[in-house]
């Protein structure tokens, strides 16, 4: 029995600064995840993810991501996915410098 | 040192030039990122987690005053102002945007520097003893043959396609601080009957997730037969080494699975049949390298003055104690400067900091460093008249740490806080242990305790190897960290044995903290280390004091 699709959202790192980036509905893309498109189909995911890969002037390794709907947009489930929100943990730099 | 001739120098431009329009075709969209990684990979040019990584290679870890200042200065042009030394003795900078990177490359070419071969399935940098030139236990110094090793492989036609990466680590004395070991082919002079200086040639070591310990392939090879016969090592590697299987490529499931006696009679022939090539071209560049490593000009004053601050100082005291190791020349002393504040990351170095240590390096250090491969900056050659000086100005750059070799003297490779490859994070583990042992202020009580992290069966943090190694795993979706115990990455090299299950990270340092403080009602006496202990009372003891609740539960 195939798995059951659990949502997604679309994120890359951003060709030149090589951060974080996650797809919006209205193909930009966001440096922060909550503006991201949360994918709840299964072919639907599949054909963003081919349009991600077709901006390879604007991102680099574009790929499916385990999402949840939360109060202000899509959040990650798993930890990899929510330092890349963040950033590392032993000084404030990248994305939690950035956005807060 | 040696210093780039023309032919480096050409080479090296031109490379950088190369790169540059590599890079202006991935921005103008002529070239897709699957055409471009191989090409930013061969330049040492990362994609990680948050950001850009670029791997500059140290070459056997040895640097000027100069080439450490425009590291500095790297650091604060194009990145955060820091840079991260790692344990094969390379600095790593973590936030590099892709256009500015081939301007990097080109401040780096300016200080006889590069990033070529830090990555991909080639000969990578060659690491070497970080007292090389200084220890006081040295045959010689190893230093002109990684040279010789670094010119030879780099941009080898034969071996830029390798199954797999391939690491070579060279060490001059018999107490092998190289690791020499745990590398795809490990050089360890030694001397033959003769009393002539030779190398014993060790392949098939490496970690990861397949961790094997070196076996030796020859006792003893002459000098002159080691570059046409690590080329044969290399050349029977290339043919018969898998290419199936990414897990199965390294040097150390080839020897596995082929046996030595095969790999001996195949590297045999092969060497009989390129050997004559070489000529004595080799011999030649080899003395001409050598001459370029000659000694620095060791002066003769009174030491009179390093005893008196000692007794006046007990906090100098205490550094020179832990952060000096004998060197071969009278009055001197091999300074390790620990980049492992406790709470720090460890191998992290601010701009300012490199900048203070290159100013010490020209003024007390006949202008040399090392980067080791436990992320420590070296001074191999101060006087000990120049110490108490030397540790003022370390005092000042918050780089007077005096731990090494001690419990906060961590190896920690970056984890998940960069990299993309890491099942969890490792720097902020190493930071919580190395607080934690500061605030019991029992480290200098332990003793010698080689703690590594590493943040995926990779293994960059060697912790295979380490007295305690320390394994960051994804656990269904959480972090969890497996304790290796017994480790040792020295001569006698060992791989240590998995103690039982992980710990989660709110459990990790507890954990650690019960194992070294048992240990000290463990062993003999305070002269005995924690290896020493293990080795005599193997796992069981500390296996009960890790996991204390299922031990109850058996006696229940």
């Amino acid at each position: 029995m195939a798995r059951k699709f659990t949502p997604k959202v679309i994120t890359a790192n951003a060709l030149l600064g090589g951060d974080a980036v996650w797809l919006t509905e209205d193909d930009r893309w966001t440096r922060d995840i909550r503006e991201a498109e949360l994918i709840t189909d299964e072919a639907h995911g599949d054909l963003r993810l081919l349009e991600a890969q077709a901006r390879a002037h604007e991102i680099a390794g574009a790929y499916l991501a385990d999402a949840v709907a939360g109060r202000n947009g899509p959040e990650p489930t798993h930890f990899r996915e929510a330092f890349r929100t963040r950033g590392p943990s032993n000084y404030t730099h990248g994305k939690q410098a950035e956005l807060s | 040192m040696y210093v780039y001739n023309d032919f480096d120098e050409a080479f090296v431009r031109e490379r950088v030039a190369q790169f540059r329009g590599q890079v202006e075709r991935r921005i103008d969209g002529s070239l897709t990122e699957d055409e471009f990684k191989p090409l930013r990979l061969m330049n040492g040019l990362y994609l990680q987690l948050h950001a850009y990584m670029l791997r500059v290679a140290v070459p056997y870890g040895t640097l000027n005053a100069a080439q450490m200042r425009q590291l500095a200065y790297i650091a604060d042009r194009w990145d955060k102002g820091y840079g991260h030394f790692t344990t094969r003795q390379n600095i790593q900078y973590n936030w590099p945007k892709l256009q500015d990177v081939p301007d990097m490359l080109e401040a780096l070419a300016d200080v006889g520097m590069h990033a070529i071969q830090t990555s991909g399935n080639t000969i990578r940098n060659v690491t070497a003893d970080h007292f090389a030139g200084a220890a006081m236990d040295e045959i010689e110094d190893p230093r002109p043959i990684a040279e010789l090793l670094r010119q030879w492989s780099t941009d080898h036609p034969e071996f830029q396609f390798l199954p797999r990466k391939f690491k070579i680590a060279v060490t001059g004395s018999e107490n092998d601080r190289a690791v020499t070991k745990a590398h795809d082919i490990g050089l360890r002079m030694v001397r033959n009957d003769a009393g002539e200086p030779g190398f014993e040639v060790i392949v098939g070591g490496g970690l990861g997730r397949t961790p094997m310990v070196g076996k030796v392939l020859r006792d003893f090879l002459p000098k002159a037969d080691l570059l046409p016969y690590c080329e044969a090592i290399v050349s029977v590697y290339n043919l018969l080494g898998r290419r199936d299987n990414k897990y199965k490529a390294r040097i150390k499931i080839t020897v596995h699975e082929n046996g030595m006696e095969k790999i001996r009679d195949l590297v045999d022939a092969r060497f009989a049949e390129i050997s004559k090539g070489f000529a004595g071209h080799d011999q030649a560049l080899l003395e001409q390298i050598t001459a370029s490593f000659a000694p620095p000009a060791f002066v003769i004053k009174s030491t009179d003055g390093f005893e008196a601050a000692r007794l006046a100082n007990p906090a100098f005291r205490s550094w020179t104690d832990t952060n000096l190791s004998p060197h071969k020349a009278d009055g001197y002393a091999i300074v390790s400067i620990s980049i492992k504040k406790h709470g720090a990351t460890p191998g992290d170095a601010t701009s300012d900091q490199m900048r203070v240590m290159a100013d010490l390096a020209a003024k007390y250090g006949h202008n040399e460093l090392r980067i080791s491969h436990a992320q420590n900056v070296i001074l191999p050659h101060v006087h000990k008249s120049d110490l108490a000086k030397v540790y003022a100005a370390l005092r000042e750059a918050d780089l007077a740490t005096a731990n090494i070799g001690l419990a906060s003297d961590i190896i920690a490779c970056p984890g998940m806080d960069y990299c993309a490859l890491a099942t969890a994070r490792s720097i902020p583990i190493a930071q919580d242990i190395a607080t934690r042992f500061d605030e019991l202020k029992i480290e200098h009580d332990i003793g010698q305790l080689k703690i590594k992290i590493s943040g995926c069966i990779n293994a960059c943090g060697h912790h295979h190897v380490g007295h305690i190694g320390i394994l960051g795993l994804d656990r269904a979706g959480v972090e969890n960290y497996q304790i290796t115990l017994g480790g040792d990455g020295t001569e006698t090299t060992t791989i240590g044995e998995r103690a039982g299950p992980g710990f989660s990270a709110d459990e990790i340092v507890p954990a650690i903290e019960r194992l070294v403080t048992g240990y000290l009602d463990l062993r003999k006496d305070a002269d005995e280390t924690f290896l020493q202990t293990y080795r005599r009372l193997g796992m069981a003891p500390f296996k009960t004091i890790l996991y204390p609740s299922e031990d109850k539960a058996d006696a229940a």
